[in-house]
């Protein structure tokens, strides 16, 4: 029997107690948290933070950003991938923009590995926010990898001009490798979103 | 169960379009360029795994999580259903988690600066996982209305916000709940942002068979998730 998809309506200004509770602290455990790689995870670790910035570039404050990566070998967490995924690895982290004086979120993970598929290392975001009707899938690549993007499919089938808003840049400046990513909802800088 | 079908594209004339003037907040946290078409891959069939294990004893009572002792004030409801597919197929292990406003329509959130009543004894968020027939269920106290800045005299209408995973990041979703014969869903530009088709799928409907005697209403909401295509995934 055909059924049609549930619609989509937004996240609103309140969801911290209920999605990210323990980031802001209320007394509910988190489901998931920023931090995605465990102790003893393999990988080089990472830490990928930025900031959302709605159409007058001001950053946004009540965003809330999921990632899902592969492990450092570039295998899922998940059934579907047949590899198996380094077990302590759950690839899935969970943040919202709220407790940054900032409004910057931030992960701290593990490189992920190339996939297959042709597909260079990524991490793949979804969006929302109070004013977001529907989520936004976004995806971030590594500025280390310039030969693997020029064949990567996804980033293939966007525009040339575009291509840099899913790129992530580097900063060396600290003990572990920071990748700066941020989401510009509008403007000349609007970040790639997919119909994934 | 392995399974490496492509998921069905979100349907657009279900969601709503990332722009809608009249839900002002969405002017300028809207993208303006087209969505760019993305061919699914393990990146998107995959997901993160919540089952069972990943929700507490309480989590699902909603008039008990928050006690400090007392009972929440209001008037208690069950709030059942089942998550499935577009093929009707019930989705199991799927996380559902919800939060809400209390029966004087203020949340706990930090941020919530309504002039309502907090209550001490209800907290407003839970969660639970689907059982292998796709059936949730939760108890809980009936959110209040609530204003909201959006225009002049705008309340939003009473709603649970519920966040879904189904079996991978594609089939992700984060909506709303409402409850049948609220005056204010033809007011809300959040619900009249829906396609019009679509909107009586966010309303729950009330039922007698989930009405526990001398509890609690009963009310059923049934989620659709994007379904798969028929062949597999070319890898
Ligand atoms: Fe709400």
């Amino acid at each position: 029997m055909k059924k049609k998809q549930t619609p989509s309506q937004t996240v609103g200004p309140f969801f911290a107690y209920g999605l990210t509770p323990e980031q802001y602290d209320y007394d509910l455990t988190s489901i998931a948290v920023p931090e995605v790689g465990g102790q003893d995870v393999e990988g080089e670790r990472i830490r990928i933070e930025g900031q959302v910035f709605d159409g007058e570039g001001a950053p946004i404050g009540d965003a809330m950003i999921e990632i899902w990566q592969a492990d450092a070998a570039g295998r899922y967490a998940h059934s579907a991938d047949g590899r198996g995924s380094n077990a302590n690895f759950t690839g899935f982290g969970r943040v919202g923009t709220g407790t940054d004086p900032q409004q910057r979120f931030f992960f701290e993970t593990i490189r992920p590995g190339a996939v297959g598929n042709g597909q260079a290392p990524h991490v793949n975001v979804v969006v929302f926010m109070r004013g977001m009707l529907s989520h936004a899938y976004t995806r971030i690549y590594f500025p280390e990898n310039a030969k693997a993007h020029a064949s990567d499919p996804v980033l293939s089938s966007v525009p040339a001009e575009r291509r840099e808003t899913l790129i992530a840049q580097l900063d060396e400046s600290g003990a572990i490798r920071v990748y700066r990513f941020d989401i510009h909802m509008q403007g000349p800088q609007e970040t790639v979103f997919f119909d994934v | 169960m392995s399974e490496n079908r492509a998921f069905k594209s979100r349907d657009w004339d279900s969601h709503p379009a990332y722009l809608s003037s009249e839900y002002k907040s969405t002017r300028l946290r809207s993208p303006t360029k087209p969505l760019v078409p993305l061919v699914q891959s393990l990146s998107e069939i995959t997901g993160p795994v919540f089952g069972q294990e990943s929700v507490g004893p309480l989590d699902d009572d909603l008039t008990k999580n928050g006690v400090t002792g007392g009972e929440p004030l209001g008037e208690r409801i069950i709030v059942a259903g089942r998550v499935l597919d577009e093929d009707g197929r019930p989705v199991p292990d799927a996380l559902v988690e919800v939060w809400q406003a209390n029966s004087a329509g203020r949340y706990i959130h930090a941020v919530d600066q309504h002039d309502a009543p907090l209550d001490p004894n209800f907290f407003g968020g839970g969660r639970c996982a689907t059982d292998a027939e796709g059936r949730y269920f939760f108890k809980t106290i009936k959110p209040g209305a609530y204003p909201w800045g959006n225009h002049h005299n705008a309340w939003r209408p009473n709603h649970i916000h519920f966040s879904l995973f189904g079996p991978s990041f594609a089939t992700r979703l984060v909506t709303q709940m409402y409850f049948p014969g609220d005056p204010l869903l033809d007011l809300d530009p959040i619900f009249l942002a829906t396609p019009t088709a679509a909107r009586s799928r966010l309303v729950a409907d009330f039922s007698l068979d989930v009405t526990e005697p001398g509890f609690a209403l009963g009310y059923v909401f049934d989620i659709v998730l994007r379904g798969r295509n028929e062949t597999p995934m070319e890898t």
